[in-house]
């Protein structure tokens, strides 16, 4: 599982069925520390997870299926699994 | 899943039996600013995009789900359409001042 801050939602009308219902959020990888890593990426909203939110994503096919739909078996290979409160980081102050 | 422009079309005769009469795309990962992000993919489509179009891909086993019933080989399905660019644009700027 990876950090990762919301960015917001992407709405899409036209998707695969198994996405009724379910909130697209844009989200940035982390570091730790809150700085960015990597590329932006989808992942499917399990949480209620909101913009601005330091999130736990998943992301392996089964695990993010059953999270955000209840089932597996879904076109999905990323969902968010927590939000995350802070993180305590032995060398320095709480930054999340 | 990423979000990918679709910039080109793939024309393949002799393919795996189970790819035939499936779209194959030339898609470009971008990031959420919608710059383009690595190197361009070959990906199934399952949801009817077309060229220029802002779409999101799924990749690993996962990618092959949408296809149920006949056993897809691929890594890479194209899933949905996004609706706005310009939406997407304006959360990653606001996301970026933060």
């Amino acid at each position: 599982m990876i950090l990762a801050r919301v960015l917001g939602n992407v709405v899409a009308t036209q998707k695969n069925s198994r996405y009724d219902g379910a909130r697209i959020m844009l989200v940035q990888p982390i570091n730790p520390d809150g700085t960015p890593r990597g590329v932006a990426m989808l992942a499917l909203d399990s949480v209620d997870a909101g913009e601005g939110d330091i999130v736990i994503v998943v992301q392996e096919g089964w695990s993010a299926s059953t999270a955000s739909t209840g089932e597996p078996g879904a076109a999905i290979d990323s969902a968010i699994v927590g939000v995350v409160d802070f993180i305590e980081q032995d060398n320095e102050k709480d930054k999340a | 899943m990423q979000l990918a422009r679709v910039i080109g079309t793939v024309v393949s005769t002799a393919k795996n039996t189970t790819l035939e009469g499936r779209k194959l795309l030339v898609i470009q990962i971008l990031d959420g600013n919608l710059r383009a992000a690595g190197k361009p993919l070959v990906a199934v489509d399952s949801v009817g995009a077309g060229a220029g179009e802002l779409v999101f891909w799924c990749r690993g086993k996962e990618a092959s789900f949408p296809f149920e019933g006949s056993e897809v080989p691929t890594d890479c399905t194209i899933i949905g359409i996004v609706d706005s660019d310009a939406h997407v644009k304006s959360i990653a700027a606001k996301g970026e001042k933060k």
